[in-house]
């Protein structure tokens, strides 16, 4: 299954043969000073129990495991539970990681913090704990992703964060790492990068994992409190793929419960249409972007190919190296939805549930939508609601036609 | 293997492959070493070059927009190669393409083609044992970047599995020209040789004479990327061999 073409593989930081370090040699010093940083910190006692408290009365964790009754019973399949990490500070699960990240750049004496971001949550939540701790904050955005997503540039601006707008290449999440990575290997004494998802050069991908398996530990405990037993399947949709690897990081051993990931299908399965890395013919082979060897989308050239997704936060070329692993073992399946799904999604769970996910959660929604009716009463299907839709409204309002009782698509 | 610097300080040309053209990158590659480059270092256009500052993004951008692909950067290669046989050859790139041709496939090719040697911006030698075998085995010199920020054992890696030369970046960043060398480069350079006899090139940020003259003070060689990119980017293609001939000349003051 694995590209014999693949680089040879040290040890270090590897998901099989997933992982690894392909950076220029003037990030080199940096990831070892932060794998040693990160490796300290998180055997330290203290370390660990502020983060525990901030993640508790800052950011609202444990988040609630909420029973979504009236959807399971409209699908009229499994029972469907969704792990509420919208309702964290910020709307969006991506707080923990970037909490954890900026206390350790506080540990490393590191006072000017930059950050990429494709749908903006990422950027928030880092300009938030920026914030909270003092520190100078740049946060670089693709263009494309900054028109979609204004309300969270603003917010970002609002909290204190510089944000630069990048233009290259899509000028989406891609192009803002690229950036962020020169910045990064020009201000490397000085700047820690808090990376967004579990993707990147090693200890990226394990320690966004690290900070955010706190999902599926609360997660574990809520379920056998609630139902008495580990869940059917575990549905979280994939972009980089961090609040999909923490909502199945403490059930990878617990072999009976289904992992599945949901990637953007975007608007069709053309290469260039969608961000689904893992799709068959898809146009996502082994290779090397961005600091890490995973999956990535590419045309015979080994040229990184644009994507679309009408989320802004799944529109990615690559994956996280692990999901790389958890695909070829077959651990995890990947299967995808398309913009429309996703759409249709947001306004089912709106509508039954009084929830409005995010574009990028809805996708997971899309997919338990499908999958529920095919189970039975008593399977447990939980859902990774990854984030809340507020940042959404206005291309909600741009491709939903709403009245009264009835949506239209409008496109 | 012709990579060698008779007159001090060496010159290594970067050009990207496919910028305007590939008929126009081998022009100016032939006028380059016409007029004083001791090594030509042919880039393969990256749709996501993360290393590079905007100069050298603007020229990937316009060879791959071109459909430049690695396949055609090693025909230029080879016809460089019959041209010149007395330049060296360097082929530079980011590890996608290569991964994508795969890595044997490569070298064989590159070997072929009669490239001198291969840097891969984003290949460092903790990940490069299939890479080194790959070069060895086609006698093909693996050229690997040394920062500032390298503490002294990476130093010393670097050196080890280096052939042909070492290139030592100047300073932290991406590339681009600038208007002053930072004393970093003397720093890196130093310490490297204490790991290495290999002629030691430095580059990024290097533009003109002065730069080349002031790095032949401490250095083997100074690597001329972004200048000389540039220039192409702003001459009428049917120009730019000349130009490039021309600006070459004078950065050897």
């Amino acid at each position: 299954m694995v590209s014999p073409a693949g680089p040879v593989r040290s040890a270090v930081g590897r998901f099989g043969v997933y992982g690894g370090r392909y950076v220029p040699e003037t990030l080199m010093a940096a990831l070892e000073e932060l794998e040693a940083a990160y490796n300290q910190a998180k055997d330290d006692a203290a370390f660990q129990a502020e983060l525990a408290d901030l993640l508790h009365n800052y950011c609202g964790r444990p988040t609630p495991l909420y029973f979504a009754k009236r959807l399971s019973e409209q699908l009229g399949g499994a029972k469907i539970y969704l792990k509420r990490e919208d309702l964290l500070h910020t709307g969006a699960h991506k707080i923990n990681n970037a909490l954890g990240q900026g206390l350790l750049a506080r540990r490393m004496g590191k006072q000017r913090i930059i950050a990429e971001t494709g749908a903006g949550q990422h950027g928030v939540a880092t300009a938030t704990v920026c914030a909270l701790l003092g520190m100078e904050c740049v946060v670089y955005m693709g263009e494309e992703d900054m028109r979609r997503q204004e309300l969270n540039v603003y917010r970002m601006r609002l909290l204190g964060a510089e944000v630069r707008g990048v233009s290259a290449g899509s000028a989406t999440l891609k192009d803002a790492i690229s950036e962020a990575m020169r910045d990064w290997v020009t201000n490397v004494r000085t700047t820690f990068y808090i990376l967004g998802s579990a993707l990147g050069a090693h200890p990226y991908p394990t320690m966004v994992r690290d900070f955010h398996r706190v999902i599926s530990k609360e997660a574990k405990q809520q379920l056998m409190e609630q139902e008495g037993k580990l869940p059917t399947a575990i549905v979280a949709c994939v972009g980089g793929g961090s609040n999909a690897i923490g909502a199945f990081y403490e059930f990878l051993n617990d072999t009976n419960v289904q992992l599945i990931g949901v990637e953007a299908g975007g608007r069709g399965p053309k290469l260039g249409d969608h961000a689904a890395r893992f799709a068959k013919d898809g146009g996502g082979i082994p290779g090397v972007l961005q600091g890490t060897y995973s999956y990535v989308l590419q045309d015979d050239a080994g040229q990184i190919a644009l994507t679309h997704s009408v989320s802004a936060g799944l529109d990615y070329a690559s994956v996280g190296p692990e999901h790389a692993m958890l695909h070829d073992s077959g651990r995890a399946t990947y299967t995808s939805a398309t913009d429309d799904e996703a759409l249709k999604a947001v306004v089912t769970l709106a509508r039954t549930e009084g929830i409005l996910p995010a574009l990028e959660s809805a996708h997971a929604v899309a997919e338990a939508i499908k999958l529920a009716p095919t189970m039975r009463k008593t399977d447990v299907l939980m859902v990774n609601l990854s984030g809340r839709g507020d940042k959404d409204m206005r291309i909600l309002s741009k491709e939903l036609h709403v009245s009264g009782a009835s949506v239209e698509a409008k496109g | 293997m012709p990579i060698n610097f008779p007159k001090k300080p060496g010159l290594v040309i970067y050009l990207t492959a496919g910028d305007p053209n590939l008929a126009t990158t081998r022009d100016i590659a032939l006028a380059a070493i016409d007029n004083g480059a001791d090594v030509i270092e042919l880039g393969v256009p990256f749709s996501d070059p993360l290393a590079d500052g905007p100069v050298i993004q603007r020229a990937s951008e316009r060879a791959v927009a071109k459909g430049t692909r690695l396949a055609d950067v090693l025909g230029v290669a080879k016809e460089l190669r019959k041209a010149r046989p007395q330049a060296g050859l360097i082929l530079f790139s980011y590890l996608n393409p290569v991964v994508r041709m795969g890595m044997k496939a490569f070298s064989a090719k590159a070997a072929e083609a009669g490239a001198d040697g291969v840097l891969l911006t984003d290949m460092i030698v903790e990940e490069a044992g299939e890479y080194l075998d790959a070069m060895h085995a086609n006698k093909l010199a693996p050229v690997f970047l040394a920062a500032p920020t390298s503490p002294d054992e990476r130093l010393k890696a670097i050196a080890e599995n280096s052939q042909g030369f070492v290139y030592a970046i100047s300073r932290t960043g991406i590339t681009g020209t600038q208007s002053h060398l930072t004393g970093d480069a003397g720093d890196v350079v130093t310490r490297l040789k204490k790991f290495t006899k290999l002629p030691i090139a430095v580059g990024f940020g290097i533009s003109n004479a002065e730069h080349v003259r002031a790095v032949g003070e401490f250095a083997d060689a100074a690597v001329v990327g972004s200048a000389i990119v540039q220039l192409i980017e702003k001459t009428a293609p049917q120009d730019a061999a000349a130009a490039a001939g021309k600006f070459v000349a004078g950065l050897r003051g």
